[in-house]
């Protein structure tokens, strides 16, 4: 069996000061191409546990491996997601995206044509010149998007990318990011509220529960591929979802 | 008609109402000039004194911009220092403060004292009381940034002079631009007190704030009063090229200049 992409194991966090954990000991192996949903309610430590994988907040105890690395080292590989856009709203769209490759030293020809080609790709090449202000919140997301894929990441860690979105700009992104999960096989972790979302989208969801943080389900969606809107119209869609939902509802519940 | 050519028509039927009724005051208590001048007597006092008036202002002019332009320098300077090493903005910050508190008119003549009367001596007044709102605005612009972008630039291990040049620095604009605003007003005034002191260095060639003396000494009030509108509106053109200058590099981008435009 090959490597995991993604390993925690016997994880906690207590934040320094605090009286209470966080997280307690997550143990989660997530396998290269797989797209998986951390779903749960708010104080459950989803967002902190990205962070945590993403090396940007060290764990207290148990370990993370990534593609066999410490988070850190396998930096080269992720990309993260930030809720809400979290652009320099002082660069154009097109030098935001081009952020990641400038910092490393590309070459401008270069890094000119992969932003020009992504721009194409998630459909923001008419606004390339403009600034984050003057865009809609479902296009700021795009280009934040395409920023995360500038590096050609083979992990995509997204917290809550479209929480801040109306219900149909959501969906509609939902299934661009499935064509572009298609394409470009990333694995990824995506932590959401919604269920319906989680779903659509995921090969798995990981429920966690509150108070501390811990694994409380974990659930394997078995919708067919690729999926688009009409998936959604379908009644296994329908039965993951209410299935998922009553999971979660007993966690909430206590 | 639009509302911004109403507004102007307004503004200039406003200023010369209060002009007429300055004018008429004299004219109604024949008020001598000496004690207060109509508009007429200190508009002939500027036409007259036209040459040393432009002389003065050109002085007082170096002296506050060339204070200022070493504010920003230093200020900013200091700004990033205090940002990237926050053990160094524990310790210093305070002394910055006590810079602004320190009464300015005490210490101007012990400036004199070290650096000799003249342009350099009133330059260095300026630059005192215009660094610390730079060095407190700009600092403060630096260390407030979203910590989700910060977490970009060391997922993609940024260096920390990517950081600084590439994120703070940008964050910090409209920070050191509201600094700005108000160093460019006060500049003048640190000038105006710089010369009331160290007076001038050659004889005559004295700016704005010695000129005001001189001529008050010499009862010249009306000339005092072309002095001060001088002075009045050297400051405000300060204030215009930095409003100017944040207009540039901010309307692009941030929101004050959106605010701006919906009015």
């Amino acid at each position: 069996m090959s490597l995991p992409e993604v390993l925690l194991k016997d994880v906690s966090k207590r934040f320094a000061g605090a009286e209470h954990e966080v997280l307690r000991g997550i143990s989660l192996s997530v396998e290269r191409g797989e797209f998986v949903s951390i779903i749960g309610p708010s104080g459950c430590g989803k967002s902190t546990l990205l962070k945590m994988v993403a090396g940007l907040s060290p764990c207290s105890s148990g370990e993370i491996a990534v593609n066999g690395m410490t988070p850190k080292q396998a930096r080269e590989l992720v990309s993260f997601v930030f809720q809400d856009a979290t652009l320099l709203p002082w660069r154009t769209v097109e030098r935001n995206v081009a952020l990641a490759l400038e910092l490393e030293g590309k070459p401008r020809a270069e890094t000119a044509a992969t932003v020009a080609g992504l721009l194409e790709l998630v459909g923001l090449a008419k606004v390339h010149k403009s600034y984050p202000r003057q865009l809609s919140g479902g296009m700021k997301m795009r280009v934040s998007i395409a920023r995360a894929l500038v590096t050609r990441p083979r992990i995509l860690l997204m917290d809550e990318p479209f929480a801040a979105l109306d219900e149909m700009t959501r969906d509609r992104l939902n299934e661009e990011l499935l064509r572009l999960y298609a394409e470009q096989k990333w694995t990824v972790l995506f932590v959401t509220h919604s269920v319906a979302e989680a779903v659509f989208l995921s090969s798995r969801i990981v429920i966690l529960a509150a108070h501390p943080g811990r694994v409380a389900h974990q659930v394997r969606v078995d919708l067919p591929w690729p999926r688009t809107a009409a998936t959604r119209e379908s009644k296994a869609f329908e039965e993951q979802v209410t299935q998922a939902s009553r999971l979660l509802r007993g966690v909430y519940q206590g | 008609m639009n509302r911004k050519g109403l507004l102007a028509i307004n503004s200039v039927v406003v200023l010369a109402c209060l002009l007429g009724l300055w004018q008429g005051l004299i004219q109604i208590n024949h008020w001598p000039p000496y004690i207060l001048p109509g508009p007429l007597v200190v508009a002939s006092a500027l036409h007259d004194r036209f040459p040393s008036l432009l002389n003065s202002l050109a002085i007082t002019a170096e002296e506050a911009a060339g204070g200022l332009v070493a504010s920003i320098v230093v200020g900013v300077t200091v700004a990033m220092i205090f940002a990237q090493w926050r053990w160094l903005r524990q310790l210093l910050y305070p002394y910055t403060i006590l810079l602004q508190t320190v009464p300015i008119i005490a210490i101007t003549p012990l400036i004199i004292d070290w650096a000799g009367a003249g342009i350099f001596s009133v330059m260095i007044v300026t630059f005192i009381i215009c660094v610390t709102p730079i060095i407190a605005n700009t600092t403060q612009g630096l260390v407030s940034v979203d910590e989700n972008l910060i977490n970009l630039f060391v997922m993609n291990k940024a260096t920390p002079a990517q950081t600084m040049f590439k994120l703070r620095l940008p964050n910090a604009l409209p920070n050191l631009f509201a600094g700005l605003r108000i160093s460019s007003g006060i500049s003048v005034a640190g000038g105006l007190i710089g010369e009331l002191f160290a007076g001038s260095a050659r004889v005559g060639e004295g700016g704005l704030g010695y000129a005001i003396t001189y001529a008050n000494n010499q009862m010249e009030i009306a000339y005092v009063f072309a002095l001060v509108l001088a002075a009045t509106m050297l400051g405000f053109s300060f204030f215009f090229i930095v409003m100017f200058l944040e207009w540039l590099a901010l309307h692009n981008w941030h929101e004050s200049s959106r605010a701006q435009e919906a009015e």
